[in-house]
């Protein structure tokens, strides 16, 4: 079953990267680019899956493997909640050697019914990991019978590590919401202006820097896949008029199948950058009003886009003398290789290169049209590049995530943190003003000027 | 003497206190010079491992993968981790590769010292790289647990068998001594025993060494590899030594190998915290070095007496609860209830030999779950910084200690260790409960739990 999963997701066609593929290609999935042993970096399907649901905050997430699993990475990320804080309870088997001899089902079966009984949360998600996929624990099976013996869902997430990567864990996360949460329940009223966010996380509380915009236009969030997110909202998500797709490769499998199963169109689109998030806001706008909402929506939207960009254009002048020719290594992923270049160079600031990684060709594409032809487009660079580039004074600041953060600092380089781990948040407008305010503080810091001046002994010897 | 309390019905752990066995022979073999710890298991292993890690030193850290998929463990993956230590050797080119297994590897169950001396023979190239095995399943303990297997393993693969002064062997050299730290001791205190054994004009061999690795040096270009630690030759030299300490019970086993392979004696401290253990570290390396103990320490002897007697009234009769792994567990439960606390809950994450030495009445291997249940109208809370939200949670303060602190700077440099570590020490937690003292207000002089004095009343008379 979980083999046809994997066919299934693998063989996703709203997906760019996998219609641009031969059908040959396209049948060894997405890492047709293997992983070679000794030289891989990133995370599993299990760390997808759980990176793609553990936002739901007032669900338990209960992790069925031994130790590693759980007890080396939970309440790891900053997806923040409003209310529950259940969700950073870190909950597992922890399968102990006689646990494996003899089969780890009943075992779970049980800690399943001490989670309910500790806590009460509306639902149960159940992550398989690959010792019991190993050993054939039927996660399925032990869960049907957890929730009918303790009449609450209790939801499957079959993505052990082992099946492939972290972005194939983030769909087989939203593959669990089709299959037992999505329309399970309908919401009590429903309005013209209802709209999903798929995979945003509210890294650093970064979907607080949204829900205002859509609360000023009538815009309501009915669900937030997942960030901040409650279970019984996602259940009433099949309610929504519009999905907005917010990181696509994650969870375009989801947004797909619930335009198939409910109707809903889906778009692509992005919070970070100003532009961007101008023309979210319109496409969501349009998109609601060709579902019924009222025409004047559109006007609606239209003035206040123009109002918050005139007022974050004029909060980030102050910043632009200093930042004015500063140099810029972007190294990310995804929409964020493009979608953050133009508010740096209206700072006056050359970004000398972007990576392009989990990028796909339309990203590649814009990013080129914003960097003209003498930037360089990245796939990976390798550490010791890296490290390079920096010490030779390339760049005046690495932009990137925690994987490169030392190559920069031990390069006695500038660098400020924008993947997940980052603590600032830098979604919509506010955003991306938070943004040039930290580089700002990150290249004006006093440090850099005293750990570059030479030690006592040097030039002495 | 204290009563243990498994739990061997329970389902579930909540907010666990352990983090895995691989992880914890990953930071030993960090620990060595050029070198390069390899997880066989998924790649997700490793990313876990790795940003825990990193977190915790906040450096970056060496750790690859076999990245074994489902096909490839069902199928047996020898043929990923030929293929590994062959990238690992072209790219990164580190002496040693330490080679974890994990759940994953070991449930499927593979002949790896087998296939290891088969590979060996296939690749002559790899003549100048030394792989170190070392078989942690997750399934089996906690970081403790892995890093004594990985030290164990280090022992019995790179130190020569053969005594350690016998005619036509290399002697032994007089000043030279070894040192087996435990998990427990950080860069900060391995840096401080260096001194102390120096200052006795003993010449130190610590392995693993995280004080020239993981102390946060900027080298001044790129390293793929560990820099720093403990380099091969010193290992390879430990047979010639006069003495070897061990610190940490869980030391026992890699100090019964090194004596066997090379007749040098050991002598093992449970921790070096607190008065008592250092009084014994040097009384052994005076016997050692022929040499009295240096003024600079005598000195220190003093100052911690002084802080002793300063710092007593603040601990006497606090309620502690720790939550930490059997040997750290041991070496600051001895420490607080030496200066008048009471260990009212210990909760541990594995089953250990010195268990029975904990000074409580009731011990749980368990979880955090289980400290927060059980700690509550403690005056201090102690564990790794997963219990911050706890403390937060219960309104207790909480003194950090551990693995992971990733919510401290300076995690490494922390320093316990020496006449002067537990000076400081005594400063650092006096200080946490001088903060919290109750203020002086009507309804304050409550009858106070004189059962809470039962253990150290009970104590007192039996050794009485």
């Amino acid at each position: 079953m979980l083999k046809q999963k994997l066919q299934d997701v693998l063989n996703e066609p709203a997906c760019a990267t996998n219609q641009a593929k031969t059908t040959q290609d396209r049948r060894k999935g997405c890492s047709a680019k293997a992983l070679v042993p000794g030289a891989a970096a990133g995370g599993c399907a299990f760390d997808g899956a759980k990176v793609a649901l553990q936002p739901i905050a007032d669900a338990a997430h209960l992790v069925h493997g031994p130790i590693a699993c759980e007890g080396n990475s939970w309440d790891s990320r900053h997806a923040a909640s409003s209310g529950p804080q259940l969700y950073r309870t870190g909950l597992t088997t922890d399968l102990q050697e006689l646990d494996i001899i003899h089969g780890g089902e009943k075992k779970l079966f049980r800690a399943i019914g001490d989670v309910i009984a500790r806590f009460d949360p509306p639902a149960v998600f159940v992550y398989q990991t690959c010792v019991p996929a190993l050993i054939g624990d039927d996660l399925v099976k032990v869960c049907a019978l957890a929730a009918a013996r303790f009449d609450k869902p209790v939801i499957p997430v079959n993505a052990p590590g082992f099946v492939g990567t972290k972005n194939l864990g983030n769909k087989l996360g939203g593959e669990a919401l089709l299959d037992y949460v999505i329309g399970t329940r309908e919401p009590q009223h429903t309005t013209p202006y209802d709209i999903n966010v798929l995979g945003e996380y509210n890294v650093a509380g970064e979907l607080w820097q949204i829900t205002p915009l859509f609360e000023r236009l009538g815009i309501r969030l009915l669900a937030s896949i997942t960030g901040d997110g409650r279970y019984h909202d996602v259940c009433c998500a099949h309610r929504a008029r519009v999905n907005m797709m917010v990181c696509s490769q994650a969870l375009i499998n989801l947004a797909r199948k619930m335009e198939e199963r409910w109707d809903i169109p889906y778009f692509e689109g992005s919070f970070y950058g100003i532009g961007d998030t101008s023309s979210a806001l319109r496409t969501i706008a349009e998109m609601l009003v060709a579902r019924g909402a009222p025409a004047e929506l559109l006007a609606r939207t239209d003035a206040l886009i123009a109002q918050e960009e005139a007022e974050a254009w004029s909060r980030l002048v102050q910043y632009r003398p200093a930042l004015a020719g500063k140099r810029v290594l972007l190294y990310t992923g995804g929409v964020k290789s493009w979608s953050v270049i133009s508010a740096l160079q209206e700072m006056g600031m050359i970004v000398i290169g972007t990576s392009v990684r989990k990028s796909t060709d339309s990203d590649k594409q814009r990013a080129r049209e914003l960097l003209g032809p003498d930037a360089q487009l990245f796939d990976q660079i390798p550490a010791r590049e890296m490290y390079r580039m920096l010490e030779a004074g390339e760049a005046d600041i690495l932009i990137s995530g925690g994987r490169t953060q030392f190559t920069a600092l031990k390069a006695r380089v500038p660098w400020l943190d924008i993947n997940q781990e980052r603590h600032h948040a830098y979604a919509g407008y506010d955003g991306m003003v938070e943004m040039v305010r930290q580089i700002h503080r990150e290249l004006t810091n006093p440090i850099w000027s005293q750990i570059r001046a030479p030690a006592p002994w040097e030039g002495q010897e | 003497m204290a009563a243990i309390i498994d739990h061997p019905r329970k389902a579930v752990a909540i907010n666990p206190l352990k983090t895995s066995a691989p992880l914890g022979a990953a930071l030993a073999f960090l620990g060595l010079d050029a070198c390069q710890p390899l997880f066989h298991g998924s790649q997700g292993c490793t990313a876990f491992a790795l940003v825990l890690m990193v977190r915790h030193f906040r450096e970056a850290i060496p750790l690859q993968t076999t990245a074994m998929t489902e096909i490839s463990t069902i199928l047996g993956g020898a043929d990923h981790v030929e293929q590994a230590i062959g990238t690992i050797h072209q790219r990164a080119k580190p002496r040693i590769i330490g080679l974890c297994t994990t759940g994953l590897t070991e449930t499927r169950g593979e002949d790896m010292a087998g296939d290891l001396k088969l590979m060996k023979a296939r690749h002559p190239e790899w003549q100048d790289i030394s792989v170190v095995f070392a078989p942690t399943p997750d399934y089996i303990g906690g970081l403790q647990e892995g890093w004594a297997i990985a030290v164990t393993a280090m022992i019995t693969s790179l130190v020569p068998e053969g005594p350690a002064t016998p005619a036509g062997c290399a002697p032994a050299v007089r000043d030279q001594i070894n040192v087996l730290a435990g998990s427990h001791l950080t860069p900060g205190d391995l840096e401080a025993l260096r001194e102390i054994i120096e200052s006795f004009g003993l010449t130190p061999i610590i392995l693993p060494d995280l004080s020239g690795s993981l102390d946060g040096h900027v080298p001044g270009r790129y390293i793929p590899h560990t820099l720093g630690g403990t380099r091969l030759e010193e290992i390879r030299a430990m047979g010639r030594s006069i003495h070897t300490l061990a610190i940490g019970d869980h030391m026992r086993a890699a100090a019964e190998a090194l004596a066997q392979r090379t007749g040098v004696p050991f002598t093992l401290f449970d921790h070096l915290t607190g008065l008592a253990a250092n009084d014994r570290l040097v009384t052994l390396l005076s016997e050692v070095s022929g040499r009295t103990a240096p003024p600079l320490l005598r000195r220190r002897r003093s100052q911690l007496v002084d802080a002793m007697l300063d710092g007593h009234f603040y601990f006497a009769g606090q309620r502690v609860a720790i939550a930490a792994e059997p040997d750290l567990l041991l070496a600051l439960s001895e420490f607080l209830t030496g200066l008048g606390c009471t260990l009212s809950t210990a909760v541990t994450s594995a089953p250990s030999p010195v268990l029975n030495r904990i000074p409580t009445n009731r011990l749980i291997i368990g979880d955090l779950d289980d400290l927060e249940r059980e700690a509550t109208g403690c005056g201090l809370l102690i564990t790794h910084a997963q219990g911050a939200e706890i403390a937060k949670r219960m309104g207790i303060p909480l003194f950090r200690a551990g693995f992971p602190l990733f919510d401290r700077l300076g995690a490494a440099h922390r320093i316990t260790v020496g006449y002067r570590g537990s000076r400081d020490l005594i400063f650092e937690i006096g200080n946490i409960f001088m903060d919290h003292r109750a203020e002086h207000a009507p309804g304050h002089h409550q009858r106070h739990q004189e059962d809470d004095d039962e253990y150290s009343i009970g104590s007192q008379a039996a050794a009485g």
